[in-house]
């Protein structure tokens, strides 16, 4: 049933923009539209770009902000969230967490 | 005669019915939503283009490019490791595992991590393990990773908990003793759910989804209410989503007020003010599927339902749209048919923010 949700109206998470845009939703109460147009405008694509996976793909390797396959030395994880934090000038907790734990 | 379409009952079972039939479940089931929260019916062009996605040809449709949305997922990973005879499917697999598997091969724009028994009291002896597993995903993951759980007042109640089941006390007229053992299971349940959470937030977790709130009435509400808001004070930055149990907050204790306002019997466009007030960012309205009704009566009632909730609400809705919610059949296998057109639904009519 969620996979249906997915197929039907999601943006499909780290596959286009679809963490993106939710980070906007819940880091600052944007609601849908404003949060498509912000995300957008930091990817520098137009809205219908945030969920084609033939755009968001690449732009996401060239950002370094993670990708859905194993691309040796690009950014997982944490690093991948802390291009995230820079690209979309919002702070995330499990980056703020590591950077606190660097000595 | 006249052309049928293969719909659905709210218990999954495929029924047929003509285009003037579904016109007119449609109409009947937005009527009920509007006499009961006293808010607009579906407009004659929302209930064509209802009828239109309801008789579209494919098995499964989907909303028009460019309007997707966020969907954030609850239960956790247990949808894939629990098995409980409901939503999970018992495959073995850790945490990680699952949270990763969401990300990278189901495309979940957030995901959750939660306790098998999905409930904040239960956590308490196990915090420890809770915050390791978090530390451990949040250092994978990529997308919005939230700790979810149930607020479920009811196990603060005998025999699970300290106080005295007000059901009990209740049968016996005692209404007052009643009210008191709910009030002081709200205040454990905001102590506990607060602790849990500054121990989850300290492990690095994106967030909270308080998950079926006010399952236990409205005690469990104005506890959970209370939670936010003292989470919010403490953690500005930190994500909160609030979902609910049910369509209407039930009058368990009946005087219970949050912000000047009585929750007991709080309509989903009611309910989402005061949960933006408390300090989430984002609400997870409900509404109930009735299993004797058609999908057309059911997705109509709740489009109707949530259109109004998301033109009321000041923070983003993302509907609650599992088994028996949202238009969805109660079913733990709910047809792909009728989740897809419930979900297109709720995009393009209630206008949603996210799923």
């Amino acid at each position: 049933m969620p996979i249906s949700h997915i197929m039907a109206s999601g943006m499909t998470g780290i596959r286009a923009a679809g963490d993106l845009v939710a980070r906007m939703e819940f880091s600052k109460n944007m609601r849908i539209g404003e949060a498509k147009e912000y995300v957008a405008k930091k990817l520098g694509v137009d809205i219908p770009a945030l969920t084609d996976e033939h755009v968001m793909r690449e732009l996401r390797e060239e950002l370094d902000i993670g990708i859905i396959t194993s691309v040796p030395g690009a950014a997982k994880g944490i690093a991948a969230k802390m291009n995230i934090e820079k690209l979309l000038g919002v702070r995330i907790n499990s980056c703020e967490r590591f950077r606190g734990q660097l000595s | 005669m006249a052309t049928e379409y293969a719909l659905r009952m709210g218990d999954g079972k495929r029924i047929y019915l003509t285009k003037e039939e579904i016109l007119s479940e449609i109409e009947a089931g937005s009527s009920n939503a509007s006499d009961l929260g006293e808010i607009p019916e579906l407009s004659a062009d929302e209930i064509d283009k209802l009828a239109e996605i309801l008789m579209m040809p494919g098995k499964a449709v989907s909303v028009e490019q460019g309007m997707e949305v966020p969907v954030t997922h609850d239960i956790g990973t247990i949808r894939l490791d629990g098995d409980q005879g409901n939503s999970g499917v018992g495959i073995p697999s850790s945490r990680l595992v699952g949270c990763m598997t969401h990300e990278r091969a189901f495309g979940a724009d957030t995901m959750e991590l939660g306790h098998i028994d999905y409930s904040f009291k239960p956590v308490k002896p196990v915090v420890s393990n809770e915050c390791q597993a978090m530390e451990v995903c949040q250092q994978n993951m990529i997308i919005p990773l939230f700790y979810g759980a149930m607020p479920n007042m009811g196990l603060y109640y005998t025999p699970d908990g300290p106080f005295e089941n007000p059901g009990d006390l209740m049968k016996m007229f005692k209404i007052d003793k009643a009210r008191e053992s709910m009030e002081h299971a709200a205040e454990h349940l905001t102590r506990d759910t607060v602790w849990v959470m500054q121990k989850l937030f300290a492990s690095g977790a994106d967030g909270v989804n308080f998950d079926t709130t006010a399952a236990a009435g409205d005690a469990d509400m104005y506890g959970t209410l209370r939670a936010v808001e003292i989470l919010r004070a403490q953690f500005p930055d930190i994500y909160i989503e609030v979902g609910m149990a049910g369509e209407m907050v039930l009058g368990m204790h009946g005087e219970l007020e949050y912000d000047e306002v009585r929750l007991a019997g709080l309509w989903p466009h009611e309910q989402a003010p005061l949960v933006a007030k408390a300090g989430a960012n984002v609400f997870g309205p409900v509404c109930n599927t009735n299993t004797s009704k058609t999908s057309a009566w059911n997705l109509a009632r709740a489009v109707t339902f949530i259109r109004a909730t998301v033109e009321a609400s000041s923070i983003p809705c993302h509907v609650n749209m599992g088994m028996g919610v949202g238009g969805i059949p109660m079913l733990e296998t709910p047809p792909i048919d009728a989740v897809t057109r419930a979900s297109k639904a709720m995009v393009e009519i209630a206008g949603v923010d996210g799923i």
